[in-house]
């Protein structure tokens, strides 16, 4: 234990940090960081120990941890590692930018690395493509409404229960901790609940069967195949439920029988 | 050589001017979209929203940003609401009434007929986003709830929880990812506009940098819309998430465009008080929590009793206190500088005594706690994950921190800046909200301008070029802006001084606040005018980036914070000259006897808008005088 350096004798924790580098193209390692994060105060963001250890980086000469984030509020998406092997690390329901130092102890060892999934390529050190959720999204993840169509908004009434829980769905922040932390490296959690906020609503109707239809089989061209763990759950930092997985499957195999109606009487 | 500016706003009745207006701009015909180019910067909610309604309406549309991902946008962190003129609780609300408290909240600093088309806007809006499956809030009937938000007298604030925001921008970026799988948008990811190119006056594409490869290219077009959002991050410290930056518009500035009322910088009082030099960012609470929250400090500057042991004869509820009839709802800059005197008097709370109580206790009491939780659960639970406290038995700590400019790119009605062919939506324009923006009506602005306004203005300009290509990307032009970009990048790279991108950012940020924060005056501002330029200086020469090109977070830093010693300059030289207070620019010398902002209509109601004349070189200033033809021009008072 040390006090830092204001002198204001509030204690401060020396972290021994091992952290996963990689530069683009090569073979990544994990590289052990002793010195880097020693005086850490507990009030600081994990983001804030890693912005430290930077600023320690720089100024020896050697080249900062390349990590996403931004908002660091908890609501874009864009953070995220994989600390003492936990997405997000351990506090539940947080995002690795709300997470705080005082989640640790003074001493502790933490290794952090990126999201592991062949979907999720690394880019830099802990910076990896997600784009792979975003063609989940491009294959149906939308209801169909041209700029100017809309009825007034209040011409359908929606019941609470239906937009609480299509809420519920939509607070998904597209992370991908649900696939960092899946054995298979799934996303039905991510694609469930795209799915299900726009399925529970009625304006969602319309498209629910080819929606459904197109989400999963673009999942399936990228990931993996949920055996249910439930991993996913335990590890989303909006606690998002894997009951909206159970709806998916539901949906999806209405709309293997429907779509296939569909697809013969066009024929 | 730049004329006097005409904003091209239309005639006639204000309630007229928009609809006849559409009806007598031009129209591209369908089969002529396919024929034109347009390039969009940023996915926010005005660069989702106008990729969305271009790319459906046919036009071949572009979208670069620096994300990973379209939706990590910074519109999605907005919280609270957003408002539109629906009435649906009969309350007293219309088109007329949401106008005229912009104008009015805006201390009549906007122009009047871009704001009343705004608040005409705002009822499709909620449509719009309905039909897309945002799941607003609701009431057990199904109807949509409403509520009343920061200086607003009815509840015209439609919410998505406390994450409006982010459920407004994935509706548009599923509008627009549609389009991407239609292929009329093309999406570029992780790639960052780096200079604007203009070829003999006129925008006719951008020069973008590969953030993953590093590879600089241009792109052209017919027309280049920026929704590239504000420049709050010039302070460091602000709400403002980590990547935003003020570059794209800066870029288009140094190549021509206008920037206009730079130094008007929006301070959001409900903030979670700093708590040490380390702090990367500061956090926002929506302000939504002060229709159930009380703010108060106790009176006596030496009580440091816990707040639980402080009576209430002992507390000051200063804004119920000298504004009755708004109470803890006045518009923003009025809380923020209320609470900034507060602190300033010795009165502040917590750790470092830099901070105003915001207590739910009389709430919880009223409607219970599991009202407040359902109406704020995530808010506190934020604020406990930051604090380590529970909002629920001790009351919040806030303090204001900066939060939205209200300045930036000049735009004509149309949204068209000086500059033909470079059009400007969102935060990143100066045009709605004049000196002071009130809440929930961020997200209003950025989706009228980007479903609403700019696919009418647009097809105006462009019905012109049809039968016309773009300029090719191998005309010197082009060539000109890829080497100064690639000049800027390889120099920050070999300078290899000893400090750090964020160390000189901390310190342009520092200067910033402490000169031309909260509040401003002359002495202060004449020092951060000879203080900004000699740290830029300092930068120059020893600014230390380290690696490559490739993927190189430092680098992507070091050009945004070059781009923002410039204009933090540009911001301070505007705040000198505008010898008046208004809104959220407060100028000490001009305040009333009770301290509130005095404004000097005489000599500045007008839009000062700012031209780069070179580096090294003073800014050259024009003026766009402002006409109030139907809100008097009046004193605000919130009493």
């Amino acid at each position: 234990m040390t006090t830092n350096g204001a002198g204001d004798g509030h204690a401060t924790m020396d972290i021994t940090l091992h952290i996963w580098r990689q530069a683009p193209g090569a073979e990544g390692m994990m590289v052990t960081y002793t010195e880097e994060a020693r005086g850490i105060s507990p009030d600081m963001s994990f983001l804030e120990m890693l912005d430290i250890v930077n600023e320690r980086l720089i100024a020896t000469g050697r080249e900062p941890i390349a990590f996403e984030h931004d908002c660091r509020e908890g609501i874009c998406g864009s953070c995220g590692m994989m600390i003492n092997g936990q997405a997000h690390g351990p506090e539940r329901g947080t995002a690795a930018c709300q997470l705080h130092m005082r989640k640790f102890r003074d001493g502790d060892e933490i290794y952090v690395e990126p999201w592991r999934a062949r979907a999720f390529p690394v880019l830099r050190d802990l910076v990896v493509d997600r784009q792979a959720f975003d063609r989940i999204v491009e294959a149906g993840g939308y209801i169909t409404a041209p700029t100017g169509t809309a009825p007034d908004a209040n011409l359908i009434p929606v019941p609470k229960e239906a937009a609480d829980a299509a809420m519920d769905a939509a607070a998904c922040i597209g992370c991908g901790a649900c696939v960092a932390a899946c054995p298979n490296s799934a996303a039905q959690l991510f694609t469930a609940a795209k799915l299900q906020h726009l399925n529970l609503l009625p304006q969602g109707q319309a498209e629910r069967y080819r929606r459904t239809q197109a989400m999963v089989d673009t999942m399936e061209q990228f990931f993996g195949s949920c055996t249910m763990h439930g991993e996913c759950q335990e590890a989303c930092p909006k606690d998002i439920s894997i009951d909206f997985i159970a709806y998916m499957n539901r949906d999806y195999v209405k709309a293997q029988l429907r779509n296939r109606k569909l697809a013969g009487q066009r024929s | 050589m730049i004329g006097e500016l005409d904003s091209h706003v239309p005639g006639g009745p204000i309630e007229d001017r928009w609809t006849r207006h559409r009806f007598d701009m031009k129209l591209v015909a369908p089969n002529n979209r396919r024929k034109f180019e347009v390039i969009i910067v940023g996915t926010g909610l005005a660069g989702a929203s106008a990729a969305a309604t271009l790319g459906e309406q046919g036009y071949n549309v572009t979208v670069f940003t620096y994300h990973d991902s379209p939706r990590r946008a910074h519109s999605i962190a907005a919280q609270g609401g957003i408002n539109a003129a629906k009435n649906y609780k009969s309350d007293g609300d219309s088109v007329f009434r949401l106008f005229y408290d912009t104008v009015k909240g805006g201390d009549f600093r906007s122009r009047e007929s871009n704001v009343y088309r705004l608040a005409e806007e705002s009822v499709n809006i909620i449509d719009q986003a309905v039909a897309q499956g945002v799941p607003f809030a609701r009431e057990y009937g199904g109807l949509l709830d409403n509520r009343s938000f920061g200086g607003a007298q009815v509840s015209r604030t439609f919410y998505a929880r406390g994450q409006t925001g982010q459920q407004l921008l994935l509706g548009a970026y599923q509008q627009m990812m549609r389009q991407v799988d239609l292929g009329t948008v093309t999406l570029h990811t992780r790639t960052e506009m780096l200079d604007l190119v203009v070829k003999d006056g006129v925008a006719c594409g951008v020069v973008v940098r590969d953030m993953v490869t590093g590879q600089v290219t241009s792109h052209s077009a017919h027309a280049v819309l920026l929704c590239t959002g504000g420049y709050g991050n010039v302070f460091y410290l602000s709400t403002n998430a980590k990547y935003s930056n003020a570059t794209a518009a800066w870029r288009a500035h140094r190549r021509g465009a206008l920037f206009a009322n730079p130094c008007y910088t929006q301070i959001h009082p409900t903030c979670i008080p700093a708590s040490d030099e380390f702090q990367s960012k500061l956090t926002l609470m929506s302000e939504s929590l002060r229709n159930d929250g009380r703010i108060w400090v106790p009176e006596d500057p030496d009580d440091d009793r816990p707040p639980d042991e402080i009576p209430e004869s002992a507390r000051d509820y200063f804004l119920e206190r000298k504004y009755p009839s708004f109470g803890n709802l006045v518009p923003r800059d009025v809380a923020s500088r209320n609470a900034k005197a507060m602190v300033d008097q010795g009165k502040g709370v917590g750790p470092l005594e830099n901070g105003v109580y915001l207590d739910f206790a009389a709430a919880i009491g009223r409607v219970g706690e599991d009202t407040i939780r359902e109406r704020y659960g995530n808010l506190f639970d934020m604020y406990e994950r930051i604090t380590d406290e529970n909002p629920y038995r001790v009351p919040m700590r806030i303090y204001p921190a900066v939060h939205y400019t209200m300045g930036g790119l000049w735009v004509d009605y149309n949204l068209m800046s000086n500059v033909p062919g470079l059009f400007v939506l969102g935060e990143a324009n100066f045009s709605d909200h004049g000196a002071n923006r009130l809440g929930a009506s961020a997200l209003m602005q950025g989706l009228a301008d980007g479903y609403f306004v700019i696919s009418y203005t647009l097809a105006n300009y462009l019905a012109g070029l049809l039968g016309t290509a773009p300029v090719p990307t191998d005309d010197p032009a082009f060539a000109q802006a890829e080497r100064s970009v690639g000049d800027t990048v390889a120099r920050l790279l070999s300078i290899n001084g000893t400090r750090s991108v964020d160390h000189f950012h901390r310190e342009l940020g520092k200067i910033l606040w402490e000169h031309c924060g909260m509040a401003r005056d002359e002495a202060g501002l004449e020092k951060a005018l000879t203080e900004v330029p000699a740290l830029r200086e300092e930068f120059w020469k020893d600014v230390r980036v380290l690696g490559g090109p490739a993927l190189n977070q430092s680098l992507e830093k070091a050009t945004r914070v070059a781009d923002f010693f410039e204009l933090g300059e540009l911001m301070v030289r505007d705040a000198l000259h505008r010898e008046e207070s208004c809104g959220g620019h407060f100028r000490e010398e001009s305040q009333t006897e009770d301290g509130e902002a005095l404004r000097d209509d005489e000599r500045f109601a007008y839009v000062g808008a700012w031209e780069w004349t070179g580096k090294g070189s003073d800014p050259v200033l024009h003026r766009e005088p402002l006409d109030f033809e139907y809100v008097k021009l009046t004193q605000r008072s919130y009493k």
